[in-house]
């Protein structure tokens, strides 16, 4: 038994993992320590997890410019999430992604992505298509 | 373009461009008038260095006046703070490579004070949240957040997918807000930012904003969009009867919306969060956005006579450091003991380094955009007045 989530097309290769889910924005900038791959920020809802090779399900965006860079940055060292959902991405997450080819999609027509999608779930993401498999149930 | 024609350069903008175009629905491109970029070194690593190098030698060179955001390693000033080697050659190369492509190493976040202003109704493409929610709110320019990679697109092509805040329907309000408190000074308006950006939440929201009795000033109103920015990823606030979209409510949509009113409970909430009085500081800085010369001016007329006992920074744009020194504001800051770091922005120069290198957690800024950054890079920060952080400095403790 499979489920298929429709969203919006998106940006990157098809990538397959497991889900680290939360109901919290996100910034590379304000929110990671890029070299150990965990969250720093204190009051961030995922503080001290690891993202690496994780599909981040996430709300939206928050802050400033430089996860365009930093998503780049992150891909190039190899600690870095296989992807990246959200409910609504911003400008700036989107050109990230495009620079790094890091996986990424958003705007999901069932509702909140943060809700569809189960912390641990094994999900295969397919941008061009626009659709998220949850392989597990 | 994309199939590489127009070579290895074009190929990798037009790439880029249509990559981000198609997941935001743009019909077409839109030509701007000009680019800024964000390049700082933490936020390019050596991967993004390798890349511009790369550009370079393919040949590439910006089509439109193209400047850059604060850099990351005041090169006359880093050994001091805590930042090596490594990170100012990473920032070196960086700059030899961008000034390579042709582009103007400006290294201010404040280009709307001290650059070339846009003007109503141009297609800019710009970095830095704080440019960009000035530029499209208070010149009435057109711009969406533009990081680094896609302003550097749009300075090689002289074009931007046509989406976002390009589109007249994109600009409506779609959040309206009534403010019942006049902010007094630049933390408040930065304060009252915040509570707005974290309230919309979310790039697509457009904040209109009732209830301003004053025209604020550029500096207040500049702290206020950057903290707008930084706690929502807002790109475009309205101010009626002041901003120059919002004649009336109703000129931007705002008198069909339900009214929210943004008063004590909220601010005080966000002031809170950042409090801090009686607690020993470790540093202080002034910075994000770069201090205008009129801050610089303030700053000086705070310090005179002053012995400051906690290190203190004050970040400024290299368009207005000269100013600030001819007028003795660098002197009158720096012989109490303070420095001004020129072209860079605290927060974007390895900030984290810096910290754990000086011993440095408890961190004081009059910034709301700073104090919400620097909490990811582990400091404890604080906000207080620009004269209230003056104070601390001298007393080394938060009043």
């Amino acid at each position: 038994m499979t489920t298929t989530l429709k969203c919006h097309v998106g940006i990157g290769a098809i990538v397959e993992g497991e889900a680290l889910v939360a109901k919290d924005d996100f910034s590379a900038r304000y929110d990671l320590d890029r070299i150990k791959g965990v969250f720093s920020r204190p009051d961030h809802a995922l503080a001290g997890q690891s993202y690496h090779d994780k599909i981040l399900v996430l709300n939206t965006a928050k802050g400033g410019v430089a996860t365009a860079w930093m998503l780049h940055e992150m891909k190039t060292r190899g600690i870095v999430p296989k992807a990246i959902l959200f409910n609504s991405a911003n400008t700036i997450l989107a050109q990230g992604a495009a620079l790094a080819g890091l996986t990424m999609c958003d705007r999901f027509e069932d509702g909140d992505v943060t809700d569809l999608i189960r912390q641990g779930d094994t999900l295969i993401v397919d941008p061009k298509k626009g659709e998220v498999i949850i392989k597990n149930r | 373009m994309l199939a590489g024609e127009f070579g290895p350069v074009k190929q990798w903008a037009i790439d880029h461009m249509v990559q981000v175009g198609c997941m935001f629905d743009a019909a077409d491109l839109v030509s701007v008038s000009q680019a800024h970029i964000m390049g700082d070194p933490e936020a390019v690593g050596m991967a993004g260095a390798d890349l511009l190098e790369s550009l370079r030698r393919d040949g590439a060179r910006v089509s439109i006046p193209t400047i850059t955001d604060p850099r990351g390693v005041d090169l006359s000033y880093y050994a001091p703070l805590g930042q090596t080697e490594d990170m100012a050659i990473l920032e070196r190369r960086i700059v030899d490579a961008m000034s390579g492509i042709d582009i103007m190493m400006t290294n201010t976040c404040i280009n709307y004070q001290t650059v070339m202003p846009p003007v109503l109704g141009d297609h800019v493409a710009f970095g830095d949240t704080g440019v960009v929610i000035y530029s499209n709110s208070v010149c009435g320019a057109r711009s969406n957040f533009e990081g680094g990679p896609s302003a550097l697109a749009a300075g090689l092509t002289g074009r931007t997918p046509r989406y976002g805040l390009h589109l007249d329907e994109k600009r409506q309000a779609t959040r309206r807000y009534r403010v019942s408190q006049q902010p007094k000074n630049l933390t408040d308006w930065g304060i009252l930012g915040a509570a707005i950006g974290k309230l919309s939440g979310s790039y697509w929201e457009v904040p209109v904003i009732e209830g301003i009795e004053k025209a604020p000033t550029s500096d207040e109103v500049k702290h206020m969009g950057a903290a707008m920015a930084s706690y929502g990823s807002t790109p475009l606030f309205h101010l009626v009867g002041i901003t120059p979209e919002a004649p009336t409510l109703a000129a931007v949509g705002g008198n069909k919306l339900p009214c929210e009113t943004v008063g004590e409970d909220v601010l005080g909430a966000l002031r809170s969060r950042f409090g801090g009085q009686g607690d020993k500081v470790d540093v202080i800085v002034f910075a994000a956005p770069q201090l205008s010369l009129v801050e610089m001016q303030m700053i000086a007329d705070l310090s005179r006579g002053r012995r400051f006992k906690v290190p203190i920074f004050a970040c400024t744009a290299p368009q207005v450091y000269p100013d600030a020194q001819r007028m003795g504001f660098v002197e009158a800051f720096e012989s109490a003991g303070g420095k001004v770091l020129v072209g860079t922005c605290f927060y974007n120069g390895f900030a984290r380094e810096i910290g754990e290198a000086n011993g440095w957690t408890r961190i004081l800024s009059n910034s709301a955009k700073i104090v919400n950054i620097l909490g990811g890079y582990g400091y404890h920060p604080a906000l207080a007045d620009m004269a209230a952080c003056i104070d601390a400095a001298e007393t080394g403790v938060i009043q």
